[in-house]
């Protein structure tokens, strides 16, 4: 673990003991078979912004706590352990947009509500099944967007969109006449909906720069990457307890060799992803040139790692992690969904190359 | 070229002590001696030191900064940890290196005499280790012992104030070139862990015979050693009779720490031309200056990136270890993810220079390949010595992740 202030240690705790005990796998469940239109649990995510969380990124002149992305981090890594449903992570990257690159007035009309958990927020970019940055069509004439973006996180029930268009991002209010939505329901059962954008008002952010939309990308990237940590944690945790317990030839699991070089295995990589992803959220409070690095070091490993605990979580737990009754299945089909968001590990190693020249 | 991150700029307080440092180096180091690394020579053999080498080895053994935190009681730099990174930044800014930094006596043997070992013991053996006068090697492994340490077989018989000593040691690292062996013997037959006893032997003794073993790499670091009544006073006994196998293991901490984490294997790793300019030169660019062969470019981008995690996870670790949280489970992993990483890099070697990459000795190869052919083979040993990859997981497994022996 980074080392954590004090204030950030208390934070954590708080996030571990609230998920644990609020928020265990089996309120996913419960909000699986509910399927409300928004894909969380609307009293949950109060509770999370009364404990402040909406606004870890949030500055305090309009209403946060700006503690950062260690911080966003722990807190992310907690919710992911017990798979949480929440908005927290696609509204803190709509959050790290308007703060990197809103003008004060868009500060001040959308931050304040962020930070009160009025407001869920999501980044559209996407305009197909992959992530593709550098092939945005949706473009803005006569402040009116228009485009569609697909498998947007939180689509169906954001309040704000920080839009991708060819020429910068814009803030899109999701009550606006021009934005309608279709849901998409993937194998997580969470919220991805496609949002179509029909002369929608937009207002454009101004002041983040030429690569604010890369910025932002590799802050939803880093925010995912801790929910990857918590739920790599959590998955091989439980597949280690489940090995200690089942008996098979008259021996528990857990005293196999083999299956302990494996279980080794996975623990070692868990290491190296615990730190790429710390190393990320650091690279990110430092404003270190090498962010982009750091995040695509992050979510290439944390991919590769979550991919393999998963894989390995229903083999362990043979037939029974097969059923539906079982949690190792949720794990299993959550972690291929943050594989693939905001890029994969094939497309990080392949830009992690690009900025190292290879 | 990923270099492992810098630990935190040191606080105000320490200043002071960077200065020293610096002023010091200035006027002991000579710059000409940058990259004139002799600390293999542990395992590789003594080389005959130029006189500026030894006059270096000289002023950093006098000043006691070859182990900069041992005290200085007993010739030590008595140097905080903090003052001991900054020792540490300082000579990597003027390319310093500790020619004590690689020996067995600093790695291994001195942290554990120091810890175990009694007043007389340690004033005897720690000064001439600090000053690198006397080389150590490791009597552990038997040729029916090695991951199974603690059966091993090599009797210390009870002659009143000496024990005798027969049996055969393998795998003494640099055992042809030592002056002194620690090692384990047992002195009791009916018990297993508890029968053996940790013992300081003269390599001069009557008795002691050594006879190298030549590697793949064909390199002779390790010797067969022979103990044919062999007499080893009781003042040589570190600890009590059939303590032996705690403070073996104590040892064997060290070592592990050493050669996963610890500065020179690290600093070895991250040295050397970068993976992917070596490709290009090799394999040639594409129209869009990329490595011109795609899965070639592939392995190369993750070997990079595994390293980058390893330097994370070293610093994360050291950062643990900062903040008195007790050591971070991280550690455990350091030694194997360490020697894939090595291995890994040396067969990428191979891969991208083709047969220059396989030159064994004579013309027609640079230098550096083949030094690399040789460190690709003699790398190899990274993940069986010292535990082996597999009892490394082992120990992983049954110790931090709680899973069992066979019931």
């Amino acid at each position: 673990m980074a080392i954590l202030t004090e204030e950030q240690t208390m934070l954590r705790d708080m996030a571990r003991e609230w998920a644990d005990n609020e928020s265990p796998v089996t309120a996913f469940r419960k909000m699986r078979d509910a399927a409300p239109a928004e894909m969380f649990d609307a009293e949950a995510w109060k509770a999370q912004a009364e404990m402040g969380w909406a606004g870890i990124l949030v500055p305090e002149a309009q209403g946060g706590v700006e503690m950062g992305f260690v911080s966003l981090g722990a807190v992310l890594e907690q919710l992911g352990r017990t798979l949480t449903a929440t908005p927290l992570a696609a509204t803190s990257a709509a959050t790290a947009a308007i703060v990197l690159g809103g003008s004060e007035a868009q500060k001040a009309a959308w931050l304040p509500r962020i930070a009160s958990g009025e407001v869920v927020a999501t980044l559209a970019v996407d305009e197909g099944p992959r992530f593709a940055p550098d092939r945005i069509s949706a473009s803005v004439s006569g402040g009116k967007l228009s485009g569609t973006k697909e498998f947007v996180t939180e689509g169906d029930s954001a309040g704000l969109f920080v839009v991708a268009a060819a020429d910068g991002l814009y803030l899109v209010a999701g009550d606006d006449a021009g934005v309608s939505r279709s849901a998409r329901y993937l194998a997580d059962s969470r919220s991805h909906a496609q949002v179509v954008f029909d002369g929608a008002a937009a207002e454009k952010l101004a002041d983040g720069g030429a690569d604010l939309l890369i910025k932002v990308t590799d802050r939803a990237a880093a925010a995912t990457c801790a929910e990857m940590l918590g739920m790599a944690e959590a998955a091989f945790a439980q597949t280690n307890d489940y090995l200690k317990t089942r008996v098979q030839f008259g021996q528990v699991l857990a005293s196999f060799q083999a299956l302990q070089h494996r279980m080794a295995k996975m623990f070692t990589e868990l290491e190296l992803m615990r730190s790429a992803v710390e190393g990320a959220f650091e690279a990110i409070d430092a404003n270190r040139p090498d962010v982009p690095q750091s995040v695509s070091l992050a979510k290439a490993i944390a991919g590769d790692t979550l991919n393999l605990v998963s894989r390995e979580m229903v083999q362990l737990h043979g037939g029974i992690g097969m059923t539906d009754e079982h949690d190792a299945g949720f794990y299993l089909k959550r972690a291929r969904v943050l594989e693939t968001m905001w890029g994969n590990a094939s497309w990080h190693r392949e830009r992690f190359a690009r900025l190292g020249g290879y | 070229m990923a270099t492992a991150p810098e630990i935190d700029a040191p606080a105000d307080p320490l200043e002071a002590f960077r200065s020293e440092a610096r002023e010091w180096l200035a006027a002991n180091f000579d710059p000409d001696l940058r990259g004139k690394d002799n600390s293999m020579s542990a395992v590789e053999g003594p080389n005959d030191d130029t006189p500026e080498q030894a006059a270096w080895k000289n002023a950093i053994g006098a000043k006691g900064w070859s182990v900069p935190t041992w005290p200085k009681e007993y010739g030590g730099g008595g140097l905080s940890r903090a003052e001991a990174r900054v020792l540490q930044e300082e000579m990597a800014k003027v390319g310093a290196w500790n020619p004590m930094g690689g020996s067995m006596g600093v790695m291994m043997f001195g942290p554990t005499l120091l810890e175990y070992g009694t007043e007389e013991q340690k004033q005897e053996h720690i000064p001439p280790i600090v000053r690198g006068e006397l080389r150590w090697c490791q009597g552990y492994s038997e040729p029916g012992a090695g991951s199974d340490l603690a059966s091993l077989q090599c009797f210390a018989e009870d002659h009143g104030d000496h024990y005798v000593v027969n049996g055969q040691k393998t795998w003494t690292s640099g055992g042809q070139w030592a002056d002194k062996c620690f090692m384990l013997v047992r002195t009791d037959k009916s018990k297993k862990h508890e029968g053996i006893t940790f013992l300081l032997c003269d390599m001069t003794s009557p008795g002691v015979e050594v006879k190298p073993i030549q590697l793949i790499s064909g390199s002779s670091p390790f010797c067969e050693t022979f103990f044919t009544d062999v007499k080893v006073p009781k003042g040589n006994r570190v600890g009590a009779e059939g303590q032996g196998w705690t403070i073996g293991k104590r040892l064997l901490q060290h070592e592990r720490n050493s050669l996963g984490g610890g500065g020179s294997s690290a600093s070895r790793l991250f040295a050397g031309a970068p993976l992917s300019a070596l490709a290009k030169k090799y394999v040639g660019v594409d129209a869009e200056g990329r490595i011109a062969d795609g899965e070639l470019r592939s392995k190369i981008i993750k070997h990079e990136m595994d390293m980058r995690a390893f330097a994370l996870t070293l610093r994360r670790v050291q950062l643990d270890a900062k903040s008195n949280s007790g050591p971070s489970a991280a550690t455990s992993i350091m030694k194997n993810v360490g020697a894939r990483i090595m291995q890994e890099r040396s067969e990428l070697l191979i891969e991208i220079r083709g047969m220059a990459g396989l030159g064994w000795e004579g013309e027609g190869f640079d230098e550096d390949a083949l030094k690399d052919t040789r460190h690709w083979l003699f790398g190899k040993a990274v993940s069986i010595y010292g535990g082996s990859s597999e009892i490394q997981n082992n120990v992983i497994a049954k110790r931090i992740l709680g899973m069992l022996d066979h019931q």
